[in-house]
């Protein structure tokens, strides 16, 4: 097995992958409908955490309003089904532009008038909020009363404009998130990667080493927004409902980075392995509530804070890097070359 | 022939303190040359306009004929200008051989034909044992030798060092002086050096600048600035005299 995306990745590491990936290809022939609901939502989390991941994780910019670029998606495939019938295959291309653009935008006024930190975070969450109170009072798109498609027949699949089952979103959303795993796998091992991560580690030097730092910038997050777009499309063809309130609130931009900061900022497998944790865990929780009878409003609230909280403390890394460690692997890249 | 480097009448302020005073010198083609001074005396910033940190507010720099003030450091660097830092800036999370290949791609075509040119470059540096361990955890000889080889990679026609011997034990000094020689000799580098180290200064530089208040005052052969007055009350004060 030499497909050139894994050049120079552990045998190992391929195996346990591999087998991992049968497993949750097999899955929804022994799941309930349930668990395969709570899947969905890890696989999104997943998916957007590392679309988020890529902006942070690799080059070291913060975003914080990234429901910017899930609702922008969302919106502009779902108005364009609702309106014009027009599939969400084709959709999407928009969804990518408008976001990609978007992104684009905020990028162009952080980068050249050296915003930058905490101040380009603050930017973020602006442009999201922007977004939030534009569409509120949007009327083609429904405004604050929201935008519903129309939902589905789940007796039959049609994967053309995505109405059917959670089945379907499960493969449709795996096949994301094993997308989004090896784009990111062998972005890291381009000649924009080791740029990334040298923006990220230290940018003066990085552009001592003749690096245009603007435009590094500028790739990394119209291809996160570009990215994160992608997950809204699905979002708002499974959930058939979006309102602006919900899409672009803060919370929600905060909520889809917890999984790569539990997971482990900038690793592979960090958004993947938080997205696991969070949401099986959450959902656990959940189940014990309603067994003991029991009604808390904001429990899982609460629950993320703690598990945050925990995390920050003791695994300031996040979970993967200590269990790759476990797991033998944690083999970084170009360790396999013989010397140097 | 012109010289690699002019630096013609540059200056620059911070908020009222003249950092650097209408300085002018020439580097030529393959020389390596030593830019010396107490502390404070302007060197660091001379580095940092040459080298596109800031911009001078008075004067011009041309790197092979093309004039370069006002460039962006990544565009100097491009032209052919590698520099070190004297507060090292390693990437402190990437390994000692990634932090190698992220300056070998300046002039790779690909990241394979970076990952061999830093290997080489690597060697050259002695770090061939580090390569895979984390360039955070290196001790700060290494990491100086690390900001070396980095520049290095981007195979540039002039290298600035920002006192890359400053805290090396002598034998050290002497095989990083050795690898200058080798360096300029078989290339053809031409160097342009900050150094307090006098032993590598002497070993390295036949001609030499001295910084003083941010400007110059005196120029010429290590031996001869050494013995000039000027350059002996800046360091020793005008009692020792």
């Amino acid at each position: 097995m030499t497909a050139p995306w894994l050049d120079g990745a552990p045998s190992r590491e391929i195996i346990l992958l591999s087998l991992l990936l049968a497993a949750l290809i097999l899955f929804p022939l022994l799941a309930n409908d349930y668990l395969i609901t709570v899947l969905i939502l890890i696989f999104y989390f997943a998916y957007v955490g590392q679309a988020w991941n890529l902006m942070m994780g690799f080059a070291g910019q913060l975003s914080l309003g990234h429901a910017l670029y899930v609702g922008l998606g969302a919106y502009a495939a779902a108005a364009l089904y609702v309106h014009f019938g027009i599939s969400p295959w084709l959709g999407l291309w928009v969804s990518v532009a408008v976001a990609a653009g978007t992104g684009g935008l905020i990028g162009f006024l952080a980068f050249r008038f050296g915003v930058a930190g905490v101040y380009f975070a603050i930017l973020t969450i602006a442009f999201a909020e922007f977004a939030r109170l534009a569409f509120d009072h949007w009327s083609w798109v429904g405004g604050s009363a929201g935008f519903f498609l129309p939902v589905a027949n789940y007796a039959k699949n049609d994967l053309v404009n995505l109405r059917g089952s959670p089945t379907m979103f499960y493969y449709v959303l795996l096949a994301m998130t094993v997308g989004a795993f090896l784009v990111c796998h062998a972005l890291l091992r381009s000649r924009a990667g080791y740029y990334w991560l040298a923006i990220r580690e230290s940018p003066e030097a990085a552009q001592a080493l003749g690096i245009n730092l603007f435009r590094y910038r500028m790739y990394v997050v119209v291809l996160s927004a570009a990215m994160t777009s992608l997950g809204g499309v699905v979002f708002a063809f499974y959930y058939n409902n979006l309102f602006p309130e919900q899409v672009f609130h803060i919370s929600r931009s905060i909520e889809l980075i917890l999984a790569p900061i539990i997971g482990g900022i900038g690793t592979l497998f960090g958004p993947i392995i938080g997205a696991f944790l969070l949401t099986a865990l959450a959902e656990g929780l959940d189940e014990i509530m309603r067994t003991a009878g029991l009604d808390v409003p904001g429990v899982k609230q609460i629950f993320y804070g703690v598990c945050l909280l925990v995390v920050v403390m003791f695994l300031p890394d996040g979970v993967w890097p200590p269990l790759a460690k476990v797991l033998r692997l944690d083999g970084q890249r170009g360790q396999d070359q013989p010397g140097c | 022939m012109a010289a690699l480097l002019e630096i013609a009448g540059i200056s620059k302020n911070f908020s009222g303190l003249k950092a650097v005073q209408n300085v002018s010198f020439n580097v030529p083609e393959g020389a390596i040359v030593g830019l010396i001074g107490p502390n404070g005396a302007g060197k660091t910033t001379c580095f940092n306009l040459v080298a596109g940190v800031y911009r001078p507010e008075a004067g011009e720099i041309r790197l092979a004929g093309r004039r370069i003030d006002g460039w962006r450091p990544d565009q100097i660097c491009r032209a052919g200008l590698g520099r070190t830092f004297q507060l090292v800036k390693p990437f402190a999370g990437l390994t000692v051989m990634e932090n190698v290949v992220v300056g070998a791609l300046k002039q790779s075509h690909s990241v394979r034909a970076a990952k061999q040119l830093a290997a080489r470059v690597v060697e050259q540096l002695g770090l061939q044992s580090k390569c895979h361990e984390p360039a955070g955890s290196l001790t700060l000889p290494d990491r100086k030798r690390l900001e070396v080889a980095r520049a290095l990679a981007t195979a540039p026609r002039i290298l600035l060092l920002d006192e890359v011997m400053a805290g090396l034990r002598p034998t050290e000094t002497d095989r990083m002086v050795g690898l200058f020689k080798d360096l300029n000799a078989r290339l053809g580098l031409t160097i342009l050096m900050i150094e307090h180290v006098m032993r590598a200064v002497m070993a390295l530089s036949r001609h030499v600048v001295v910084l003083h208040h941010g400007q110059v005052i005196a120029a010429g052969a290590p031996g001869e600035v050494t013995r000039d007055p000027a350059v002996l009350e800046c360091y020793l004060g005008e009692d020792a005299l």
